[in-house]
């Protein structure tokens, strides 16, 4: 992908040469000929400007499996479980289950055909709990949370869901290393066109 | 609007005048017969005269933005989350940019463009970042593609449109800066393998994308249809990735970051998965498989007795639309449909056949072949190959039952 501009133009100038010199050659029409569609982008336009450390800082709050981008701070199931009753269970449910905006923890509802998909049954790494409700809850006031407020409610989903124990601290280092059981269950996408439906 | 209106009182009053003069509030005369089978002259009173005569009323003139007639009652259908094109009122193949589908997250933000930025960094030389005006100086490419929610199908009922079925379909002429150029400004770094797309919307909406993808055809689009992203589209920047579920398409666009694996988000991981069979999830499926939806005639309209022109759309995110066939005695026999040009790479297509229908019930069907050979399936083949769970990616042949009363009706299976 890394082409320099400069041999870009000579492939494109010998091209140009090559064709011009078979139209003298043969007297053809130009028009019977595709035209030479040269690419004539250099590598870099020099527009935009450097982004800053800071700037990217600001901006980069996405948290990955293993772990990074988590911020310091720590939370415990207890602590969670008051904020969730007070920030979260009108949306989902007194403990996370039912409620308009659906459950978060997996539970036995003898109503439903299937289990609804809950934290604790479909979703693949715990990492993303801790993103997802940083990045966008409470739904009315997304944001507003304080991070050590995220790691409590992560590690309050967490224990209703029976992933880990009461006594369970959520920070940096421990959540990456949580073990969704729902991990085992997705595989990537195996379609490749053609006439297998799939 | 208002100079309009005061020359449409100038008009008014000179006819009033003149019909004071000759001693009746007439506007006009017409030729009568009466029930002797004698012709008579008889007044029209201008009340009768200009409302359904055009003619005899000037009408509005010039104005800065134009508007669709008041006679034309075609709307998207609103849910809490998501709003759908009326399939079955659209003509050609541009979704018109104010009928495009809608599906956020959060709402819809408002965003000052002078005030946005688009950042790009993680495995790059160098991080930069984007002003709109930047984006706009890049050079620009602009592609007519299907946009399609991987959670387009709807069945249940009879009483089903087009628009209800599958209307989380839509298509415009995109207009941006191919991502490739700015991964070349960036100088993207030879491990980067997955790049991640984030909105500024209130759900800061993320997608993990493989970097081919940014390198093959996804554009920044700051256009549609000609004119600025409407906000419902991602007003003021959005990706556009050809093909693939909508979902991946991030709109208000602010960040990209380059890496070496996928971020996992909860777009990718909680939401758009599918089941498939032993009990498994499919991740990271990108591709729209192809589909295709007679969209003429069907529920709620009726038909009469005699030619019909069946009309409908084909697409697939895989590439060109190769086929599309008609059955119109339930499935047992299948016609070639006429495919009207332009036929375009991952676009709607819209397809023809013409009909003599004798009054009979009966129900029609379209399917579609796409380039790679895939035929569009059956609901049934779609639960044989999944296992019995619907989910994403649900694109099954579509049945219309026509009444011998001429009423159209959905058939759910």
């Amino acid at each position: 992908m890394n082409v320099h501009p400069y041999s870009v133009w000579l492939a494109g100038v010998f091209a140009l040469l090559t064709l011009d010199s078979c139209f003298q050659a043969n007297g053809q029409d130009h028009l019977s000929h595709p035209v030479v569609i040269t690419d004539t982008l250099p590598t870099r336009f020099g527009i935009g400007r450097l982004a800053t450390a800071a700037e990217i800082a600001r901006l980069d709050i996405d948290v990955r499996p293993n772990g990074k981008g988590l911020p310091a701070g720590q939370g415990n199931s207890a602590t969670g479980k008051q904020i969730f009753a007070t920030k979260c269970a009108a949306c989902h449910g007194t403990g996370g289950v039912g409620g308009p905006n659906g459950s978060l923890v997996t539970s036995t509802n003898p109503d439903r055909k299937r289990p609804e998909k809950t934290i604790g049954n479909y979703w693949p790494y715990a990492t993303t709990v801790f993103d997802y409700i940083r990045r966008a809850m409470p739904f009315s006031q997304p944001g507003s949370l304080t991070n050590e407020e995220v790691y409590h409610l992560t590690a309050y989903l967490l224990q209703a869901n029976g992933i880990i124990d009461e006594k369970a601290v959520i920070n940096a280092q421990t959540l990456p290393r949580v073990v969704m059981p729902a991990q085992k269950l997705f595989v990537p996408d195996n379609r490749k066109g053609g006439p297998e439906i799939k | 609007m208002k100079k309009s209106t005061s020359q449409l009182e100038q008009l008014t009053g000179r006819l009033s005048r003149r019909a004071m003069l000759g001693g009746a509030a007439t506007a006009a005369v017409a030729l009568v017969q009466t029930a002797s089978g004698k012709t008579l002259q008889q007044g029209i009173a201008v009340s009768e005269l200009l409302p359904d005569d055009p003619t005899k009323q000037i009408g509005t003139l010039a104005g800065e933005v134009g508007t669709r007639s008041t006679f034309e009652k075609v709307v998207k259908k609103p849910s809490d989350i998501s709003s759908r094109s009326p399939l079955q009122d659209f003509y050609g193949i541009i979704t018109p940019s104010d009928l495009h589908f809608e599906r956020h997250h959060a709402g819809v933000p408002v965003i000052d463009p002078a005030k946005h930025e688009l950042l790009i960094h993680g495995l790059v030389d160098k991080p930069l970042v984007f002003t709109v005006g930047d984006l706009k100086r890049f050079p620009s490419v602009s592609r007519i593609a299907f946009l399609e929610c991987s959670g387009n199908f709807r069945s249940g009922k009879e009483t089903l449109s087009p628009q209800d079925i599958c209307g989380l379909t839509s298509q415009s002429e995109w207009t941006g800066v191919k991502l490739s150029t700015l991964f070349r400004e960036v100088g993207v770094k030879p491990n980067a393998s997955w790049f991640l797309a984030e909105g500024s919307d209130a759900a800061i909406m993320t997608r993990s994308i493989p970097v081919k993808k940014g390198w093959d055809d996804a554009i920044v689009a700051y256009a549609q249809n000609g004119e600025a992203l409407r906000p419902e589209q991602g007003y003021p920047v959005r990706l556009f990735l050809p093909g693939w579920e909508g979902n991946t398409s991030v709109k208000w666009l602010r960040r990209i970051e380059l890496s070496d694996q996928p971020f996992m988000t909860r777009e990718e991981t909680s939401k758009y998965t599918e089941p498939i069979k032993e009990g498994k999830y499919r991740q990271f499926s990108f591709d729209i498989d192809a589909r295709s939806i007679i969209t003429f005639p069907a529920y709620p309209k009726t038909i009469e007795k005699g030619w019909i022109e069946i009309r409908g759309i084909a697409w697939s995110g895989r590439g060109k639309v190769a086929r599309v066939e008609v059955s119109t005695d339930a499935g047992k026999s299948w016609q070639p449909a006429v495919l009207q040009e332009p036929i375009l790479d991952k676009a709607h297509t819209a397809f023809r056949y013409v009909w003599h229908w004798n009054g009979t019930e009966t129900e029609i069907l379209s399917r579609v072949t796409d380039e790679t050979g895939y035929v569009q399936p059956t609901l049934k083949q779609l639960i044989e190959a999944r296992g019995n769970a619907i989910g994403y990616h649900f694109n099954p042949i579509t049945a219309w039952r026509i009444k011998p009363d001429g009423t159209v009706l959905f058939k759910p299976e």
